[in-house]
């Protein structure tokens, strides 16, 4: 049962106790830019893109409780600007190279990247060197395109049940690690059909032979805005989610 | 060393394990233990502790890689850490890094190949009064001079046992210079609680609200709300000692927890008594260990007078205890809800409020966090009741506050002042000769120039954790700021990316611009744009803050910069 | 000399790619032949930079004669482009900023598969490699921005329709992407 609503830019959005402002936007067909978030996950907030401004006051849409007489405030050129920093500041941060990379295309980053009209970042680029892991049989671990948004970290605990990723290292130094003796991938439980192993946002976790299935044009984020294929995905999973709750 | 015993690695670590227990929260304790003794944690032991804790490995190595007093990498048998807070700077930090590192054949950041030593830095130490410090395995060397530093070295050379250094190398002196209300009280164990139990708990809630005090940590709450609100909180209660202290220039904490500890467990004691909480932490800083067993001592003096442990003062049910726990090099568990989970020992990163600790602190319990400073004046506030802080201080400010200064003035230490002292009364009482401009609250706090100088000290003007920082007119602006920068980037805990990039980007333009690699107009902008994303987007007060130092030297002293900027730079 | 604008281009470390992409405007060439001056550029082969409205740059600087190629570009035209994904981020040649400079000479000229009479050459007359690849905006201001590996003919075009025009150059969503 809806109970109550609260605003976004003005339109009145109805929300379920216990629903995020981000949750109850996307219900409502109303996209917040977000990265880290996923529906079948636990809320995170750390990417910051869902940064929108809640009475007046900076907080991301992912981890702030709806409440009911909200003012909430979203789709504005100031919050706008300030997302195409954070995205700016994380192409900078990391190595990505879209021209080689096989999940352009499929990628929310570059997708975000588009619907930001980012178009280059003003930051001195860090190129890090960071290790890439081709042990496992079935999926590449390239870090170069982590932006630790930990989506694999909580969907390996919340929906596989394992351990298989983690944070380490601090500041910029933060690195993805792997749970086992080895710390590589090809010695951790991880399976190609792990929701972890399809999870991530960005092509830092790629299960092998399935890149090009797709061919580039015709690939999720091609000609497609990231908004309009956000919001049916994740209203989908959200609905289900709802439903199995029940 | 590894062979130390003649045990092997993973015995001696069965032997660490067994005398912790299986409680998941004591992994930090754990991995202090064994780093001490292995001057690394080996990867290779990760395993063995993380399935004794039943955690997954990763998460130890995550830990692990998270601290800086930690390492996968193995230190030296005696690892050298000098403080790179920009006071220890002035003091001529690189040249005695310089020379240890020629002397001993050891360049900074390694491991020299015999094991023997390795050099490195570390944030302020908290000894900016009587520096340049270092961390020699953890220990404090204060007041690094050509003297010192000749002793060192031969004392590594020859293999001297730390426990054998002459004494007299870690000697800190207090330094406290000017002493008011709370330095002066005193306080016979037992008392404040006696006066107190004697009242109840609501007349002492009374007094504190009534008192004024708001805590002395930075954010300045109103104590008797905050424990008000915790005692209602429903469930087992926890109560936290914030004693970390890592704003660089501060070091106030570091003389009340030698002169007060007795009125600081008091204050503790107290906050037990009104919300129940049976279980306190200390949570001291790593660079303070100097502190811990005289602390551990007074902690005994007061379990055998029935100040702690059960019935405490006789009063039946009444029954509280305080551990002592480290921190390992991080600035990020200051923040309350890091040091919570730290406590817990997980990966220290703020949590997402609300909820807040006083409802859901340390494992989901309420938890009252207090700063050292907050928990001595509550106790004296118990003692002498309510006009004890109203007497002085401003309205919005009651009461007195302690700082501890540094850099160019004839008398570093520690001073106490009424809330509403300016900064001029300030630096006459220090010994401050028309300097170039004062930092008043650390890196995080507002750089202020002489034309600001009439301003105040209060939580309504210039608040401060404590941290007054004294610039002189030859220091170079632009190389603070880079410091400043540079603290940030190190100590941002990596969690959000406006912070963990933005910090990071910051330091790189200010170097940048430092070595004329940068035109003025367009770094500014994108210092300007940073710092906007940067309070706007954080996660907590430390991203929201780190661009704190660079605006104001672009707000208030622009010339530095568009100067140096345009010199040389990008060809336009 | 005519009136008309000046436009000049160069390849620094690139692949020609965005070069190629641009003569993918096709027929359109003859009414761009018509409406600027073009300067400098490897499609003419014309070697000296004059004064010039606008610069397209392709590439980022991988050598000091990449270096000075651009700051030539950036002293003589009034509005510089990085076009294209290497000019941007530095693109694939970056790739190499994963290695150490002297660990990428000894894998090709060295120790790498196929290689005869190894020696890593050292001809004055070659630019030296500098230790990194850099994205151009680190080393002189850039006005504008054409992602892309290559961006298609139609953004250059739209591109420099608008410059040409003295309006802002908006890319149409449809022709934005960085691969
Ligand atoms: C980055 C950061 C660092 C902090 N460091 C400290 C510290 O070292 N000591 C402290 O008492 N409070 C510190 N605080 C404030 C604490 O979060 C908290 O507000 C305080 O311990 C509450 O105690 P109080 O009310 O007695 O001041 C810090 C806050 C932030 C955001
Ligand atoms: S991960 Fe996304 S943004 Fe990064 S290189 Fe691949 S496609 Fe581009
Ligand atoms: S690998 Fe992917 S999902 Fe995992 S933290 Fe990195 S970007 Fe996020
Ligand atoms: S602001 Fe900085 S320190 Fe705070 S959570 Fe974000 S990254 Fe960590
Ligand atoms: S951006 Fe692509 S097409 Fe253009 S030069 Fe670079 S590699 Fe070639
Ligand atoms: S989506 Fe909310 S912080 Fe990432």
């Amino acid at each position: 049962m809806n109970d109550q609503a609260f605003t976004i830019d003005d339109h009145p959005v109805p929300f379920r106790r216990g629903e995020s402002i981000m949750e109850a936007a996307l219900l409502a067909g109303i996209y917040i830019p977000h990265l880290c978030f996923h529906p079948l996950l636990e809320p995170h907030g750390s990417c910051r893109l869902c940064t929108v401004e809640v009475n007046g006051k900076p907080l991301p849409a992912c981890t702030t409780p709806a409440a009911a007489g909200l003012e909430v405030t979203n789709d504005t050129e100031a919050l706008n600007q300030q997302r195409r920093t954070l995205l700016q500041l994380l192409f900078a941060e990391g190595n990505h190279c879209c021209p080689s990379c096989e999940k352009s295309g499929h990628c929310e980053l570059q997708a975000m990247g588009y619907w930001l009209k980012m178009l280059d970042s003003p930051f001195p680029y860090l190129f890090p060197r960071r290790a890439l892991d081709a042990s496992h049989p079935a999926v590449l671990l390239d870090r170069d395109r982590c932006i630790f948004c930990e989506r694999c970290v909580r969907a390996s605990r919340e929906l596989d049940g394992k351990e298989v990723f983690a944070l380490a290292g601090r500041g910029l130094n933060t690195r993805l690690i792997v749970n086992s003796p080895s710390g590589r991938l090809g010695d951790s439980d991880l399976e190609a059909s792990d929701h972890a192993a399809r999870i991530c946002p960005t092509g830092a976790l790629l299960v092998r032979g399935e890149g090009f299935r797709t061919p580039i044009g015709k690939r999720p984020f091609d000609g497609k805005s990231l908004s309009e294929t956000c919001l049916q995905r994740a209203a989908a999973l959200l609905k289900e989610g709802k439903e199995s709750e029940r | 060393m590894e062979k130390a015993g003649g045990s092997s690695p993973e015995e001696q670590v069965t032997g660490i394990l067994r005398r912790h227990g299986t409680d998941p929260s004591l992994l930090l304790p754990i991995l202090q233990e064994v780093q001490k003794r292995f001057h690394r944690v080996p990867p290779r032991l990760e395993d063995a502790i993380a399935a004794h804790l039943s955690l997954p490995r990763s998460h130890v190595e995550g830990v692990v890689d998270f601290y800086h007093f930690l390492s996968h990498e193995r230190r030296g048998e005696y690892d050298i850490l000098l403080s790179n807070c920009i006071i220890d700077r002035f003091h001529g930090q690189q040249a005695i890094q310089q020379r240890l590192a020629r002397e001993l054949d050891t360049p900074p950041g390694r491991v020299r190949g015999d094991g023997r030593v390795s050099i490195g830095e570390t944030s302020c130490t908290g000894l900016c009064d009587q520096g340049p410090a270092a961390l020699v395995n953890g220990r404090a060397v204060p007041a690094l001079d050509e003297h010192r530093v000749t002793q060192m070295v031969s004392l590594v050379e020859s293999g001297v046992p730390l426990e054998r250094w002459p004494e007299a190398m870690f000697r800190v002196d207090d330094n406290v210079c000017q002493p008011g209300p709370l330095l002066k009280s005193g306080l016979t164990p037992g008392e404040a609680l006696n006066a107190a139990l004697g009242g109840g708990p609501e007349n002492l809630l009374q007094q504190l609200e009534q008192s004024g005090l708001r805590g002395r940590g930075g954010a300045g709450f109103p104590t008797g709300m905050k424990w008000r609100l915790c005692r209602e909180a429903a469930g087992e209660h926890y109560l936290i000692c914030n004693a970390d202290e890592g704003e660089p220039g501060t070091f106030k904490d570091r003389e009340l927890l030698r002169l007060h500890a007795h009125a600081l467990f008091e204050g503790m004691t107290l906050g037990a008594w009104i919300t129940g909480a049976e279980k306190g932490f200390l949570y001291l800083r790593g660079e303070y260990r100097f502190l811990r067993e005289a602390l551990e001592r007074i902690l005994d003096e007061r379990r055998d007078c029935g100040l702690l442990g059960e019935s405490i003062c006789g009063v039946n049910g009444f029954r509280f205890d305080i551990t002592i726990r480290m921190g390992a090099g991080a600035y990020i568990c200051g923040e309350e809800s890091a040091l919570l989970e730290s406590l817990e020992g997980n990966r220290p990163r703020p949590r997402n409020r609300p909820p807040y600790p006083i409802t859901s602190g340390f494992r989901g319990k309420p938890t009252l966090v207090n700063n050292v400073e907050t928990f001595v004046a509550a106790a004296f506030v118990a003692l002498y009741g309510s006009s004890w802080l109203t007497s002085i201080g401003t309205d919005a400010s009651p009461g007195s506050k302690l700082i501890s200064i540094s850099g160019d003035c004839a008398r570093p230490g520690i001073y106490e002042f009424p809330f509403g002292t300016s900064v001029e009364e300030i630096l006459e009482a220090c010994g401050a000769d028309s300097p170039m401009g004062v930092q008043v609250g650390g890196p995080s706090g507002s750089y202020i120039t002489p034309q600001e100088f009439h301003r105040r000290l209060a939580f309504e003007d210039l608040s401060t954790g404590g941290s007054f920082m004294v610039f002189g007119r030859e220091r170079d602006l632009l190389e603070i700021v880079e410091n400043f920068t540079a603290f940030f980037a190190h100590e941002s805990c990596g969690f959000c990316t406006p912070c963990r990039v933005g910090t990071a980007m910051q330091n790189r333009l200010l170097k940048r611009i430092r070595n004329g690699e940068e035109t003025g107009a367009e770094a500014l902008e994108l210092l300007r744009q940073l710092r906007e994303t940067m309070i706007g987007a954080s996660h907590c007060g430390l991203g929201k803050s780190a661009s704190n130092p660079v605006f104001d030297m672009l707000e208030k002293e622009p010339r530095v910069l568009s100067a140096r900027a345009t010199s040389r730079g990008r060809v336009r | 000399m005519s009136d008309r604008p000046c436009v000049a281009t160069t390849s620094l470390a690139g692949c020609f790619g965005c070069h190629m992409s641009f003569l993918d405007i096709d027929e359109r060439i003859v009414e761009l032949a018509e409406a600027i001056h073009l300067d400098r550029t490897p499609l003419t082969d014309i070697k000296q930079l004059h004064h010039c409205r606008i610069g397209l740059i392709e590439g980022g600087v991988g050598s000091e004669e990449n270096l000075q190629v651009l700051q030539e570009f950036r002293a003589r035209c009034e509005i510089v482009v990085a076009v294209g994904a290497c000019a941007i981020n530095g693109g694939i040649p970056a790739l190499r900023n994963h290695f150490e400079l002297r660990d990428c000479l000894r894998e090709v000229y060295l120790e790498g598969m196929g290689v005869d009479d190894p020696q890593i050459p050292d001809d004055p007359e070659l630019p030296r490699p500098l230790p990194r690849l850099r994205p151009i905006h680190e080393l002189v201001k850039v006005d504008y921005s054409l992602p892309g590996c290559p961006p298609p003919a139609e953004a250059i075009w739209k591109l420099l329709q608008d410059l040409l025009a003295g309006r802002e150059p908006v890319i149409p969503s449809e022709l934005l992407r960085y691969d």
